[in-house]
């Protein structure tokens, strides 16, 4: 009772077990992540494009995906799609392909809000002096999107990261999950060892997000004008 | 598709969204006050509050729900702290949205200029009616949109409060998969029950930031 149970955390290789479960969710989101970045630049993309029918197939996928708890997404690839079209797939890969159905939808959203606030007279200045279409996206709208882009998806890494400890629920072993072997496997010895064990990774998770939302904030700022 | 197997359960699932809605609108309420009055500290820069209330909105932010729910509830009675699941939901929920709604607060109070601040004392009015009839309702226009797109989040994110075993959506949909293996059927259901409960939301949030594009009048 006196130690409330810490020592588990430093017994035998707890704590790098701990670690390799979290390694197992930043694998899987920065995968989705990798992958949504660039589906997601393609999506924004052809969102800007005036096309009743893209836009209208375009506006329903945004809107399903982003409407839908991600846990709602997650039974529904792992759950529905082996029941109903006799797809097995294991939990890792249906949180990925999850996340970056989701993360598609979120970037898109984000590279279109950032094509769109470039105002028309950008354009149409580059085109007054002579710059050939290739030459106006690659030297002027680009980098300006990018400026807006870049701390936006930045924070939707972290949301992602974040979002990823749901693959919990649908079986996968990641920190979580391990965190309750431990727990149970010390239950007789060490009663208590919940509160450091979940405090642990209260904090993993924290420092693993944390960097990440500092770098979008200052890049925020630093990129303001 | 088994019809019959569908209306015998609706009734369970209109019991489940009854119980997230009512979460959830606690949850919000509460994480409303909370953030009022952290972005209230940030506002005015009181001198500690203001540190306790960044390391707050830090920790929040970086944190998953469900990890703060297990602290919350498995964690916690280890110290001698028990809460009831319910409880530890809308603590949780109220934990993490009240960063969510500070932030969403205090850019719309820095949002407001300095000369509004100015000219209103300039032309007699004092500070508390300046913040009453100027810079609040100013603010809170410009904080509409951010506000219901957190709502929105965080009705999303009482999903996970099967975990402390909490009989809500999630919980009976997986119920009845492991009960009577009619996935399709439960998670059709389930999804219906989400748009039903989230559609409105989302329809009103874009009704409400249309409308209120006019108080930004001048910008």
């Amino acid at each position: 009772m006196q130690d409330l149970g810490i020592r588990v955390l430093f017994m035998g290789n707890n704590f790098i077990r701990l670690l390799g479960g979290l390694w197992i969710t930043l694998k899987i989101s920065l995968l989705a992540v990798a992958l949504s970045v660039v589906l997601g630049t393609l999506l924004g993309v052809v969102m800007t494009i005036k096309h009743p029918v893209i836009k209208a197939i375009t506006k329903f996928y945004l809107e399903f995906i982003r409407i839908m708890p991600q846990l709602v997404l997650l039974f529904l690839v792992y759950f529905g799609l082996t029941k109903s079209f006799g797809i097995n797939l294991s939990g890792q890969v249906s949180a990925v392909i999850v996340f970056t159905l989701w993360g598609t939808a979120e970037m898109g959203d984000l590279v279109r809000g950032a094509l769109i606030s470039i105002p028309a007279h950008q354009y149409e200045s580059g085109a007054a002096l002579g710059l050939t279409k290739g030459q106006i996206f690659l030297y002027i709208v680009i980098p300006q999107t990018l400026r807006r882009l870049i701390p936006l998806a930045i924070n939707l890494t972290t949301r992602m990261i974040k979002t990823t400890s749901l693959i919990v629920m649908i079986g996968v072993v990641e920190v979580l999950k391990v965190a309750q072997q431990i727990i149970e496997a010390n239950r007789y010895t060490v009663p208590d060892a919940a509160l450091w064990i979940y405090g642990t990774i209260f904090f993993l998770y924290f420092l693993a997000c944390w960097p990440i939302s500092l770098l979008a904030s200052w890049l925020e700022k630093r990129w303001k004008n | 598709m088994d019809i019959g197997f569908i209306t015998k359960y609706v009734p369970l699932y209109i019991e489940a969204a009854k119980l997230t809605l009512r979460l959830g609108v606690i949850g919000i309420l509460l994480s409303l006050a909370v953030g009022l009055v952290c972005s209230l500290a940030l506002y005015y820069r009181v001198p500690v509050l203001r540190r306790l209330v960044s390391a707050y909105i830090e920790l929040s932010r970086n944190t998953p729900l469900l990890v703060q729910l297990f602290f919350l509830y498995f964690g916690l009675p280890k110290v001698g702290i028990r809460i009831s699941s319910e409880a530890c939901a809308i603590i949780g929920l109220a934990f993490l949205g009240g960063s969510y709604m500070a932030e969403t607060f205090r850019s719309g109070l820095e949002a407001i200029e300095k000369s509004q601040m100015e000219s209103a004392l300039s032309v007699g009015l004092t500070h508390a009616q300046v913040m009453r009839y100027v810079i609040f309702p100013q603010a809170l226009a410009i904080s509409v949109p951010g506000l219901c797109a957190n709502m929105i989040f965080l009705i999303k994110e009482t999903s996970v409060f099967s975990v402390v075993a909490l009989p809500d959506l999630m919980y009976v949909a997986k119920d009845l998969i492991g009960l009577y293996y009619k996935t399709d059927e439960a998670l059709l259901m389930l999804v219906i029950a989400y748009l039903i409960l989230l559609l409105p939301i989302s329809i009103l949030a874009a009704v409400l930031e249309r409308r209120l594009r006019y108080a930004g009048f001048g910008n």
